[in-house]
């Protein structure tokens, strides 16, 4: 009896299938109007019965909703849907996929602790935590996540967590997620993988160990360029009472009467953390409607990723032909040196962000991104437009020659984020501004 | 560690509609304790739950309203739950006490909180035609199956396209 398995209708989320969930994860008839598509809630604040029902809310005895900086149910919608493609237990949005990094870091390090971090990063990562993220005494250590001994001193000098892209900005790197999480789980810390460039839909880093995953909605979840938003999703796995190192999740809240989170939520802790705590006095919380335009992007999710990787790999291809290319770095490419990596991790495509190296080094890459005419000039990803930009003078321009480098983003580099039209256009636009350049 | 405990949907749901009286061995008086938590959510969602506290029963006490009864044998029948709050190793003997006071009391179900495990109590139970749940919350299960633990951004593994009416405070949904 109580190993039963679930009966077929009687089921359980993970029974049902990819597609289902991402147009029905979090998402039934509203249960006053009937309303089939997710209402906006645009409020600020939520009536409570009586002083009571306000007590407990307060409390966190009840599930409901305060005030919008907390929660909303639009908002909660989307949380819904990324914690079940994710295959996680919850989720928290917040305003921006960086505002997203700081809820992920903000329970699990104190001031003065460590944590680490890929030196593969999108750059703006880089500089959030190399510059912005001392200020709290956080300290960041950057390591090669290619050299395992490396990884495994930086995680015995105390990180409590690493950060990796598991499809790296600017492009064409995989992650071996599986490995680094038997480093994490070993040293006792927290694998975080920034999910963004993959989706759940070609990539779910908890089937591989990742104990937290955060993406930047701004890019694929929502698809269309619309978007700012971000997420943080919880496994639900990390036993945060076990070491006596996470104390913000095992240790008495003093804001909350001495309520432990793990000791009264347990699986749940992090993500009840994340609102009641995180959003509460971060407050960098997602709006309404921005949660329901991300809600829209994800309903197409996996029709769009499939069109966006059948893209992407035609002109990556098209483009190691050309003459003025001096490299490719797509994974998706037989040549690519993480071709292995994304077999095991990206079997359904290596999504759509990827660089190469023009011949004429940081003058040509400049003229190629000028000389487009369908393709956006401009600093994003992950939308229906294709994009194209030259990191080494925007997105990585803050970093010192090094971390470009190190980052995949040095002076010949150009970032393209293949959209969906036709992928004949995109070719032609290219091969004019490669002739031009 | 033993083999993942796995429970449909139905059959949560199944307990959380039948039963009606619950018996919380171990809640706690103290507001701060999960177990008050769930004792009060519980009582919101229009289950009467009867406090099994021993320290409490002798002090004379009420929890949320309900007088503390010394053991299980103290609570009025019938009483078709009983909600172990208790460590995993208390939960044998609870267990067997469940057992022996099944028929007088309806017992039907013995159900193990969040992180109380235990295989022995189990078997027994099941044996002697109990049903039993470990490991869970049913605070946590009822937010799951009828909406609210969506509001806190967790997946709560229902899909469904049928319009359902709104959750009232005090009666069970479906
Ligand atoms: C991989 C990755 N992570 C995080 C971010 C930051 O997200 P946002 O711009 O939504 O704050 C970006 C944005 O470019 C990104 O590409």
């Amino acid at each position: 009896m109580s190993d039963e398995t679930p009966a077929p209708e009687g089921g359980t989320a993970s029974d049902w299938g990819f597609e289902t969930r991402m147009i029905h994860a979090g998402a039934g008839p509203d249960p006053v109007s009937g309303s089939r598509q997710i209402p906006i809630h645009q409020t600020s604040a939520y009536a409570f019965h009586d002083v009571d029902h306000a007590a407990s809310l307060f409390n966190l005895q009840t599930f409901g909703f305060i005030y919008s900086r907390l929660g909303n149910p639009t908002v909660a919608s989307l949380e819904q849907r990324i914690a079940s493609l994710e295959g996680g237990c919850g989720a928290t949005c917040a305003a921006s996929g960086h505002a997203a990094q700081v809820l992920a870091f903000f329970p699990l390090i104190e001031a003065g602790e460590r944590f680490a971090a890929s030196t593969r990063l999108y750059g703006g990562s880089v500089t959030q935590f190399s510059r912005t993220f001392p200020k709290f005494d956080w300290q960041c250590d950057f390591v090669d996540t290619e050299d395992l001994s490396a990884v495994e001193a930086v995680l015995a000098q105390g990180a409590k967590a690493l950060f990796v892209e598991s499809l790296a900005n600017p492009g064409g790197v995989v992650t071996d997620l599986e490995t680094l999480a038997g480093l994490t789980r070993a040293a006792g810390a927290l694998l975080i993988v920034d999910n963004t460039l993959a989706t759940p839909w070609l990539c779910r880093p908890f089937e591989w160990g990742a104990d937290l995953i955060v993406h930047s909605a701004t890019k694929f979840l929502s698809g269309n360029g619309t978007v700012i938003g971000g997420a943080v999703v919880d496994s639900g796995r990390f036993d945060w009472s076990a070491s006596g190192r996470f104390p913000g999740l095992s240790e008495p809240e003093p804001a909350y009467h001495g309520l432990k989170f793990s000791e009264t939520f347990g699986e749940l802790a992090f993500t009840v953390h994340s609102h009641a705590v995180g959003l509460r006095d971060l407050g960098a919380s997602m709006a309404p409607m921005n949660a329901f335009l991300t809600l829209l992007g994800t309903e197409t999710l996996a029709l769009r990723m499939e069109r966006h990787c059948r893209n992407a790999l035609a002109v990556a291809e098209w483009l190691t032909e050309h003459p003025k290319v001096e490299w490719v770095s797509y994974a998706g490419l037989p040549t690519s040196p993480y071709r292995e990596l994304a077999e095991k991790y990206l079997p359904n495509g290596a999504g759509s962000v990827f660089t190469f190296g023009v011949r004429g080094g940081y003058e040509a890459g400049v003229r190629v991104v000028e000389k487009c005419e369908l393709f956006s000039h401009l600093a994003n990803i992950g939308d229906a437009r294709s994009l194209i930009i030259h990191p080494a003078s925007t997105t990585h321009r803050q970093l010192t020659d090094e971390q470009r480098a190190a980052a995949g983003a040095g002076p010949e580099v150009v970032r393209l984020s293949i959209g969906l039209e036709t992928v004949d256009d995109l070719v032609r636009d290219l091969d004019g501004a490669l002739a031009a350049a | 560690m033993a083999s993942a405990l796995r429970y449909s949907d139905s059959l949560i749901a199944g307990i959380l509609r039948r039963v009606r009286t619950i018996a919380m061995v171990g809640a706690s008086p103290n507001w701060k304790r999960p177990s008050n938590f769930a004792m009060k959510y519980l009582q919101q969602k229009g289950y009467r739950v009867i406090p099994v506290n021993p320290r409490a029963a002798e002090a004379g006490a009420s929890i949320l309203g309900e007088r503390a009864r010394a053991s299980l044998a103290e609570v009025p029948a019938p009483v078709e739950m009983v909600d172990v709050f208790r460590g995993s190793d208390a939960a044998l003997e609870i267990t067997r006490e469940a057992i022996r006071l099944r028929e007088e009391k309806r017992i039907e179900v013995v159900w193990m909180q969040l992180g109380v495990r235990n295989d022995e109590a189990a078997a027994e139970a099941e044996a002697a035609g109990l049903t039993v749940i470990m490991n869970r919350c049913p605070k946590i299960e009822y937010g799951r199956l009828w909406g609210e633990l969506g509001w806190g951004g967790f997946d709560r593994g229902v899909i469904s396209s049928r319009w359902r009416r709104p959750v009232k405070g005090d009666e069970r949904a479906g």
